[in-house]
């Protein structure tokens, strides 16, 4: 176990959440959202004070797409390629923020911890498709253009 | 906090007066696409606007009446999301539509002080203005029952619900019905399972009313994970209340005093203001012990869904909200004996959830109105794609494609005409023109190879490639296989891969009868409801469409000039100039030509990434 590794902000979810296998989800989601990922050190020691197996938390942390294991970047942009978006030439507007924050299907974040590109499969705003949506916004009826002044205006904005 | 039915009644009464009185109410559409568009900026204006010209105006809806305030309210989505953002004044049901911030000058003095409509702002089709709310044909060819109030009141405020008559149907299944009346009542309104499958609800509850375990649950499935679709979400956001209420109805009819919802993660707000209904109903006594000075009990818990589309199966749903990896199981047992920590589980979809309420107020005899007998009811759909007036639209079942598309849709968006519509997600199929009359219900779509599904209706017109839309959701389906069973882990990734060969213009003989095998396996052999229909989309294109995939395969061309591995890209030598601004921007070098002469492209080095297409200056490259 990490000797750095500050493990009072687990103890403060568990206290609040408590330690039972049920809320395993709920557990790791608080950590993800004070991390923004879910560091290693935590496994074994919520495999201690839960009284649940490791690799039962690793294989849930593993199961579902919204945890990373990899640190994410301060903005989290998550292209919408939903069938209303897909049909909406979402694909131009993924091609367009890869190719401006020069990511990949592979590297998916970039150096300076910026930028996290993803695609998701859908929002629930196909109305307005195509949609971008950055960290909770959603950014309606995108096109090439938009999203790189968007882009332009976060990176003003640090 | 009320203590016993008297109380619950007068308060109803109270709000019921308190909103009644209001002189006029102002609403603001606070959905995720009039938020998006800005309509949170254009409430605060609104509001700003009246308290400088010493307008009383009123945000949270006041105890008792008063007849000269105006009221305020941040409502829940209008469904007309394509006009974004919405403003409706009551009551003369005013709609104004694409309304921006410099508007709100003319609309605080001329209709919230005169009662007159702002023209400009109203809807304008075929040379009519439509005023009011209930002329705009998206509106008028609806019927909106469940989403009835939805336009009308604050979306956050238990007040209005109740105002707008909440709650009256736990009041009459605690006081005036017994549990099996409850069951007996939603059996005979033959009330089906609006997640997909049809199921009736009253059988479903039936079975779990008769289990002999003490320990019961009622589960709420808001894990809508279609791509397409949002009727869940807006329910969830916009009437907690009268989905929870639907869920407490069916606690008292099986003997559950636990609920749980699973919401999907994606939905931020449906989970802040089910939290929020959930904090307000406690307070006011109608969840938690001894409900209304009753024997009755109810408490309910939220789980976050953290991005898994098998999940919305019942069995995986379960295994997540336990806390485990969310994989279906084999049946039996069922959900109805072994379902949530193995008790016996009553799973119902969000949109079932919120008839319930209306069945147990309006009687089985009223819902069996609306529709056809063998699916009554309405059910919503999400009308997105290539048509018109995207939106939320809500209509009884058996309303034909023509209406839908054409006169609340208002018909194809552009030039392009009408191709198909992509129904039921992954997990439905293409209706085309043929199907236009059909209508829409469970076993209609059912004999057309289609299915409702939780109820996304995707138009595509003709640009749209059906064989690139049959590789979309394989891709989509492939993605979200959890793992567990062979035909459904392997299967799809096969499927998935001949689709993706024959896109890239690399299809070859005998690959469709390949998929239609392939396709026929998986369906009979998969575990559960997602492998069983995960190649119906592609069965169904190929059905329809068999010509498209022919021409992608023998003579690699797609007809719908989607395929960007199939285009050709050719310079028209009488409109190019000779800038060379596209032979320096080819990746490839493909692209030769001398300066001010027309330049040509060598298909065999083109890589038909388009480059050149989006910088040329001239329009010169012809895509085919």
């Amino acid at each position: 176990m990490s000797e750095s590794f500050d493990f009072s902000v687990l103890d403060r979810i568990l206290d609040e959440i408590g330690c039972e296998q049920k809320s395993t989800i709920a557990i790791l989601q608080a950590v993800q959202e004070h991390y923004r990922y879910l560091p290693h050190e935590i496994f074994p020691y919520l495999s201690k004070r839960m009284g649940v197996s490791e690799a039962k938390i690793y294989g849930v942390a593993t199961f579902y797409e919204n945890f990373s294991l990899d640190p994410k970047g301060k903005y989290v942009i998550k292209v919408c390629d939903g069938t209303a978006c897909h049909v909406r030439k979402s694909l131009d507007i993924l091609e367009r923020l890869r190719s401006d924050l020069g990511l990949s299907e592979d590297k998916v974040t970039t150096d300076d911890f910026m930028f996290t590109l993803e695609t998701v499969s859908c929002l629930g705003a196909c109305s307005l498709a195509p949609v971008v949506m950055v960290n909770d916004t959603v950014h309606p009826t995108m096109t090439p253009d938009k999203v790189s002044a968007l882009i332009r205006e976060l990176r003003e904005a640090k | 906090m009320f203590t016993n039915r008297e109380e619950l009644i007068q308060a109803r009464n109270r709000y019921r007066l308190s909103y009644e009185a209001e002189k006029r109410r102002v609403v603001v559409c606070c959905g995720t696409g009039c938020v998006s568009c800005g309509s949170l900026e254009i409430f605060d204006k609104l509001k700003d606007l009246m308290e400088k010209n010493g307008i009383d105006c009123a945000v949270e809806l006041q105890e008792d009446p008063h007849p000269d305030t105006i009221g305020m309210k941040k409502s829940g989505c209008h469904g007309f999301c394509e006009m974004a953002p919405l403003v409706r004044i009551d009551p003369e049901g005013y709609l104004y539509t694409k309304v921006k911030l410099e508007d709100c000058e003319e609309i605080v003095n001329k209709t919230i002080l005169g009662g007159e409509c702002v023209d400009r702002l109203a809807i304008k089709q075929d040379g009519k203005v439509y005023r009011t709310h209930d002329e705009v044909p998206f509106f008028s060819k609806q019927t909106r029952v469940v989403f009835d109030y939805c336009d009308r009141v604050n979306a956050t405020s238990v007040e209005e619900y109740l105002a707008v008559g909440g709650y009256q149907a736990l009041e009459k299944v605690l006081f005036d019905m017994t549990p099996e009346q409850i069951v007996e009542e939603i059996t005979e309104s033959n009330l089906r399972g609006r997640g997909g499958a049809g199921f009736q609800a009253g059988k479903k509850w039936s079975q779990v009313a008769r289990q002999k375990d003490p320990e019961k649950y009622v589960v709420c499935n808001g894990d809508e994970g279609d791509p397409g679709a949002f009727m869940d979400r807006s329910i969830m956001e916009d009437e907690p209340h009268r989905m929870i209420e639907g869920m407490m109805v069916a606690a008292r009819a099986c003997g559950a005093s636990e609920g749980y919802i699973y919401v999907r993660a994606e939905y931020p707000v449906a989970v802040a203001r089910l939290n929020l209904a959930i904090k307000q109903a406690t307070e006011l006594g109608l969840l938690g012990d001894n409900i209304l000075g009753t024997d009755f009990s109810f408490h309910l818990h939220i789980n976050r869904g953290a991005g898994a589309f098998v999940c919305g199966e019942g069995s995986a749903l379960t295994s997540s909200i336990e806390g485990k990896r969310g994989m279906p199981r084999t049946k039996p047992p069922r959900t109805v004996e072994h379902g949530l920590f193995d008790k016996p589980t009553v799973l119902n979809n969000v949109e079932t959830y919120a008839n319930v309420p209306l069945i147990i107020v309006n009687g089985a005899e009223w819902y069996k109105g609306i529709g056809p007998a063998n699916s009554p009811g309405t059910k919503s759909f999400a009308l997105t794609g290539n048509v018109r007036n995207t939106g939320l639209i809500e209509v009884p079942m058996g309303t034909t494609l023509r209406e839908v598309i054409y006169d609340i849709g208002g018909g194809m968006r552009g030039e392009n005409e009408f191709k198909a519509v992509q129904i039921g997600g992954p997990s439905g199929g293409c209706l085309t023109e043929e199907h236009m009359d059909l209508p829409l219900d469970f076993d209609s779509l059912k004999k057309a190879g289609a299915m409702i599904g939780s109820g996304g209706l995707v138009v595509m017109d003709s640009s749209t490639c059906m064989v690139e839309v049959a590789r979309f959701f394989m891709n989509f389906t492939q993605n979200e296989s959890c793992g567990k069973c062979v035909p459904c882990r392997e299967g799809t990734k096969r499927m998935l891969a001949i689709l993706e060969r024959i896109v890239a213009g690399k299809g070859e003989d005998g690959d469709i009868e390949l998929l239609l095998e392939l396709a026929d396996t998986i369906s009979h052999t998969a575990l559960c409801g997602l492998g069983k229909a995960a190649a119906n989309p592609v069965v169904s294109t190929i059905k329809s469409f068999r010509d498209e995939y022919e021409a992608h395969i023998y003579d690699k061309h797609c007809p719908a000039g989607a395929c960007r591995k199939l285009r050709h890209y050719t310079i028209d030598p009488t409109l190019c100039k000779g800038c060379t601004k596209c032979a320096r921007n080819c990746p490839v070098g493909a692209i030769q030509g001398e300066i001010r002469k027309p330049h040509t492209i060598d298909p065999a080095k083109c890589i038909k990434c388009g480059a050149c297409v989006d910088n040329c200056p001239f329009k010169a490259i012809k895509e085919g």
